[in-house]
């Protein structure tokens, strides 16, 4: 029976939602309400199958399973309750959650906070503007994966992928084993937006060409893919007439970004970043909207599921902190982005919180022997050499306490090359 | 003969050179841990992966499963192959053996659970 009001509301059950719940109810919230809209809690992490999870926060490789497993198995020790099958529909500026659910029907539940966990979705194939008909046989690689992985169904035997970001690499792979033929991956971009690891495991061992600076021109076949026509693209990404290359396929995978889900935040009134598409955020993940806070991929698309554990974590305790004492003021700084760097987040700084922040930003182009550098009112605060930074990979630099306290005005991060 | 290599232990993916005469590794560079230089010796010779993959049950419902620790990548499609030949019967619990050695020592294990 869900009740009118909890201290807390936690929309999403998966690897955000878990964790931020745990750390709120951790430091003293226990009025918990998790809304997760599927038939059980995890996330995105069900359907993830391959290893590689949990290596920076449990110093061990798992599948996503096992990994979303310790996080419910602690939501469970704590009687913390997940509605499933439970959809939030709405949310407002007072922190009211419309929701639905086969039980319940349509129901509203108010929160002292919100924490905004929905994850993001998979940009689709009708925003690239590829022409062609509407055969069977076009995928997400996001949905090929569900197919494969959770309902056990190949949905495809000669395939290419589009996009070279980790979930069509790891579907490269995982189409491999189960049989099919991966004739190539397109990167319209001269680099992969995935990690390196996962070009030599899942591409290189088995292999699989992945070609660069390249897209799919053409999508043939009427009532089924048959073939699609490849071509190398210029530095303004528009195809090279002449360099056309057909392949014969019955299936396409798209992999070409994720966009956070944030439709609820836009009813609430939370800024959004044009740059993360996620929420403008202070330290703490705490929203435009006071009492809103934001963590995980809504918030901005993360490489590892253990930095998302760890942002929700943040914004699970600074939910709590906010329930038990109250708001508090902020003195609030900008944090921008310069030269070279295409986001940073959290956007805003409150200079009355005196903890460790951690600035998470990824580069705009593939650099090498460059240097971060973070600096306010014509300081330099902080400088850090990187070997090599490339935009698939979040980079992160931290502010101490120390270094909190020199910040005069707005804070910048730039790449000096 | 010298081996250029991206080191897939973790994230980071150090680029590792790694020199090995006859049978024998002779230098590992450019990896940040030992896991890295653990892989590299082990690239060179005879490279190993961890398998994940599904297993139906009964029911009809997949189970995630995963070999217990890596196995020679040469032997990935035949370890496949035995997988696919597996059936589950819920419950299944995450860690239950699946299949004991299923290569080389290694067990097929569960990766997630059936209730």
């Amino acid at each position: 029976m869900i009740k009118k009001n909890y201290d807390l509301i936690v929309i999403g059950g998966g690897p955000a939602g878990l964790a931020a719940a745990l750390s709120a109810y951790d430091n003293g919230v226990t009025d918990i309400l998790i809304l997760e809209r599927e038939e059980s809690a995890g996330g995105i992490l069900k359907q993830c199958i391959h290893n590689g999870f949990g290596l920076t926060r449990f110093k061990e490789s798992m599948t996503g399973p096992e990994y979303a497993a310790r996080f419910i198995d602690e939501v469970q020790k704590r009687n913390i309750f997940i509605a499933t099958g439970t959809t939030a529909l709405s949310l407002t500026a007072d922190k009211a959650v419309t929701a639905i659910s086969a039980e319940e029907g349509v129901f509203t539940v108010t929160g002292k906070a919100v924490v905004l966990a929905m994850g993001c979705r998979e940009r689709s194939k009708g925003a690239l503007n590829i022409p062609g008909t509407r055969p069977a046989g076009i995928f997400s690689a996001g949905t090929a994966q569900k197919f494969v992985n959770i309902k056990g169904y190949l949905p495809g035997k000669e395939v290419v992928i589009l996009g070279s970001g980790d979930i069509g690499l790891i579907m490269a792979r995982r189409m491999t084993l189960e049989g099919a033929k991966v004739h190539a991956v397109c990167e319209i971009m001269p680099y992969s937006s995935g990690l390196k690891r996962n070009i030599v495991q899942c591409l290189d061992d088995f292999g699989i060409p992945l070609y660069l600076n390249h897209t799919i021109t053409k999508i043939e076949g009427k009532e089924r893919v048959t073939g699609v026509v490849i071509s190398r693209v210029d530095e303004n990404k528009k195809p090279v007439p002449g360099t056309e290359k057909h392949i014969c396929c019955d299936t396409v995978l798209f992999s070409v970004g994720l966009i956070p889900e944030n439709e609820l935040s836009k009813k609430a009134g939370v800024e959004i970043s044009p740059r993360t598409k996620g929420a403008v955020v202070y330290q703490s993940r705490e929203t435009s909207v006071p009492g809103i806070f934001a963590c995980g991929n809504v918030l901005q698309v993360h490489d590892l599921v253990d930095f998302v554990s760890e942002e929700s974590e943040l914004a699970g305790k600074c939910a709590a902190e906010l329930i038990r004492n109250g708001a508090r003021e902020k003195r609030s700084v900008n944090v921008l982005n310069g030269e070279h760097i295409s986001y940073v987040c959290p956007q805003r700084l409150d200079l009355n919180r005196e903890e460790r922040v951690k600035l998470f930003f990824r580069v705009g182009n593939t650099f090498s022997d460059c240097k971060i550098v973070v600096e306010s009112g014509g300081v330099r605060l902080i400088e850090k050499k990187k070997k090599i930074a490339v935009p698939g990979e979040m980079e992160t630099v931290s502010l101490s306490k120390e270094t909190l306290a020199r910040i005069k005005g707005d804070v910048t991060v730039r790449l000096e090359v | 003969m010298k081996y250029r290599l991206i080191c897939i232990e973790c994230p980071m993916g150090c680029a590792i050179e790694a020199e090995k005469e006859g049978d024998t590794v002779v230098s590992v560079a450019g990896n940040s841990c030992p896991r890295g230089k653990l892989y590299a010796e082990n690239e060179v010779i005879c490279p190993m992966r961890v398998v994940t993959s599904t297993v139906r049950a009964t029911d009809g419902r997949m189970l995630p499963v995963k070999t217990n620790k890596p196995v020679k990548k040469s032997e990935i499609f035949s370890v496949m192959k035995k997988i696919n030949a597996q059936k589950v019967t819920p419950p299944v619990r995450i860690g239950e053996v699946i299949c004991r050695d299923i290569s080389d020592g290694a067990d097929l294990v569960a990766a997630g659970e059936l209730l």
